[in-house]
């Protein structure tokens, strides 16, 4: 007996002031967003910031502490258990069987998910060609690499062809061309209409995604496609400088009237205007540079880079909480 | 409750223990080893009591009352002493456990068909094995007075007599009351309660330890296909350690096995699934392994050691602890495997205790499903 989902609409994941606390830490403090069909959803933030515990609460393996939340069409509080027929879920450790082999533990995962013999067998080359372990079937999981087996790990939450798949930090620990791969697999698996939902802390994957939530402390602070969070979330132009000794010039840089913040970034520096309009702030920098005697070859405007969006964010609650925490104390 | 899934489950827990060869040869190694270590040394039987004789008397009398004690299986002739310091020299060492003082007056006194008090010196530092020497002392003790009852009657004109009473003891079961008869069938039960329950005690744990729980309870299965698919496996290898300690007993410890092997091998598989239970419950209650393990061991092995009436009498326990051995599923299972091994009685005298067996094993099977949830803390 399987309950269908309501045929309502695009919306596959949707929750409204959710919240978590563990004793009395609030791990996710009332976070309200919705993910459409067939979209590849980010969660972005820093280690510790609430995303695993909001991805857990999805899935059904977390009671939420409260607020409420549909995933595919069913309730996560009242009907978890439904849900976990819908979904694929990939958490953050790897989690298969290290003393099975590949082909035992797509075997195990086949059989709880109650694949039809046919449609075992196909599944499971399936499995083996996309993770790219036909050859290696019968090798003990403990042995495979990071890449290898965070596509095992994939395949397996994906054999019963769910509709919506959560990843928790798929990509962690592996290197950059499998990383890179796994993503092609993500794109592969949206263009067939799953959707995903996907937690990370890498700059340049939340890039992939088609929209991003950003979480930091528990709190959803902003929420847009990658392009929206750079265009509406920047206050101020951003400013790259490539200079001699960017440490010592980021100081000179930072008291600047003009400038609202600056920090490291690759080779020199990027600096966030008080102003929209950057040329008055590009000569003083240029002006303080040559009277401190720093040699500068480049100093202009760029398109922010996500991870200045995500520091610009991050500084901007900061600054506002911090009398907020003065006061506490 | 699903097929597919309980065997999915079942299967991937075998897999786990064919890898991991070292923790199944403890499985059935550590049940070997006990039983021949409990086997050996656990005896309750008192003979061969090395016993040291003062004879002050030196007479026909003294010495046949000292015939009386060599010709016994239950004493060993260990010398004589000649004065008190070496009796208490004997006693010291160890080189006896009891000393008969025949006083000089000894023959005098019964020639006069008066009383002589024989003095036996017991070593009492185990209490239990004194008072069985002293026992067995009395035995002989009395046996010779009769001895000497006769010849002097027969000796007197007159009729014949006959003791008033003459007591033809005859002991069922176990008659020549070999502890070993009863210590292996008690300890079989015990050992096999404690692995049982060791076995599944880490399944659960080790899941949650690892991470994989996290993954399996994304997934659609049911506590219940959980819980029975991980049983099964286990419940084999208990089997197997089950048939292991039948063989042992019947071969190498040759206790009889005078009832039905069908029905001692079914009460031992409820006896199995109730405690196996027993160590899943606690693995999911615990999600830690060392947690787990360490309370399986003592939950079971200390209620089965102490309050099966394995080894000691539960009649002779306090009325409270008494009690408390009404709900340790050991005294049941106990009881069984010596009825069935020294009585050779079947289902119709035993289906009080099998009856228990179910119900353990089904509510503890059931309360480890309910307590099974698919959520993290």
């Amino acid at each position: 007996m399987r309950a269908e989902p309501k045929p309502s609409a695009e919306t596959v994941v949707e929750v409204q002031n959710l919240t978590r606390r563990f004793g009395s830490f609030t791990a996710v403090a009332g976070i309200s967003f919705a993910v459409r069909r067939g979209e590849i959803f980010g969660f972005l933030g820093p280690n510790g910031a609430g995303k695993s515990t909001t991805i857990r609460m999805l899935c059904g393996l977390l009671a939420p502490s409260s607020g409420s939340g549909r995933v595919a069409g069913f309730d996560i509080v009242r009907e978890a258990e439904k849900i976990k027929t819908r979904i694929g879920y990939m958490s953050q450790k790897f989690s298969l069987y290290d003393e099975l082999t590949v082909e035992e533990n797509i075997d195990f995962y086949s059989g709880i998910y109650r694949l039809p013999k046919s449609k075992k067998i196909e599944r499971k080359e399936w499995v083996l060609t996309m993770a790219g372990l036909r050859d290696h079937r019968h090798a003990r999981t403990a042995d495979l690499s990071g890449g290898w087996k965070q596509r095992l790990a994939l395949g397996c939450a994906v054999l019963h062809e769910p509709p919506v798949l959560f990843l928790d930090e798929p990509t962690s620990g592996v290197d950059p061309n499998s990383r890179r791969q796994f993503w092609d697999l993500i794109y592969e698996l949206s263009g067939q209409g799953v959707t995903v939902f996907v937690t990370t802390h890498y700059m340049e994957e939340s890039e992939y995604c088609d929209r991003l939530g950003v979480i930091y402390r528990g709190e959803l602070i902003a929420l847009g496609t990658p392009r929206a969070l750079k265009t509406e979330h920047m206050q101020g132009a951003v400013l790259e400088i490539e200079c001699e000794r960017p440490s010592d010039a980021m100081e000179l840089v930072e008291r600047l009237p003009e400038i609202k913040e600056a920090a490291l970034f690759g080779k020199g520096l990027h600096a966030v205007t008080r102003d929209t309009n950057a040329a008055p702030a590009i000569q003083a920098i240029r002006a303080a540079l040559a009277s401190g005697g720093f040699r500068a070859t480049k100093v202009e405007s760029i398109v922010p880079t996500l991870e200045d969006v995500f520091v610009s964010l991050i500084e901007a609650r900061d600054r506002a909480e911090a009398p907020q925490a003065e006061v506490r104390r | 409750m699903n097929l597919r899934r309980f065997w999915a489950v079942a299967r991937k827990e075998s897999l786990h223990v064919r890898r991991d060869p070292s923790s199944l040869g403890l499985a059935l190694g550590i049940p070997m080893l006990m039983l021949l270590m409990f086997g050996y040394t656990l005896t309750l039987d008192v003979d061969h009591v090395p016993f040291v004789v003062w004879d002050q008397s030196g007479t026909s009398q003294s010495r046949a009352l000292l015939a009386h004690f060599t010709a016994s299986r239950y004493f060993d002739f260990r010398g004589t002493v000649e004065n008190y310091g070496a009796l208490e020299h004997v006693i010291d060492d160890r080189d006896a456990s009891l000393v008969l003082v025949i006083p000089p007056e000894f023959a005098r006194r019964l020639d006069a068909r008066r009383p002589a008090p024989v003095q036996a010196v017991v070593d009492g530092s185990d209490s239990n094995t004194a008072s069985i020497i002293l026992g067995y002392t009395l035995g002989i003790i009395s046996g010779f007075n009769q001895d000497i009852t006769l010849a002097q009657v027969r000796r007197a004109p007159g009729a014949i007599p006959s003791p008033a009473l003459d007591l033809r003891p005859r002991i069922w079961f176990n008659p020549d009351l070999e502890s070993r008869n009863f210590i292996v069938p008690g300890i079989m039960a015990v050992i096999m309660g404690l692995i049982a329950a060791l076995l599944t005690s880490l399944t659960i744990a080790r899941e949650w330890e690892r991470g994989t729980m996290e993954q399996l309870i994304s997934t659609p299965v049911k506590p219940a296909e959980l819980i029975l698919g991980k049983l099964l496996p286990y419940l084999g290898i208990g089997m197997l350690d089950m048939v292991i300690a039948v063989l042992m007993a019947v071969f190498l410890f040759h206790v009889p096995l005078r009832g039905s092997v069908l029905l001692l091998f079914s009460v031992g598989g409820i006896f199995m699934v109730g405690t196996l239970a027993q160590g899943i419950l606690i693995s999911t209650l615990a999600r830690q392994q060392l947690l787990a393990s360490q309370v399986a061991m003592i939950s079971t092995f200390l209620p089965a050691f102490l309050l099966s009436g394995f080894a000691f009498a539960i009649g002779n326990m306090p009325v409270a602890v008494q009690a408390i051995t009404y709900i340790v599923p050991a005294r049941y299972f106990v009881a069984l495997v010596k009825g069935i091994f020294l009585r050779g009685v079947g289902i119709a005298t035993l289906w009080p205790d099998i009856l228990f067996l179910v119900i353990f094993a089904l509510v503890v099977a059931g309360a480890s499903i309910v307590f099974t949830a698919k959520k993290l803390r």
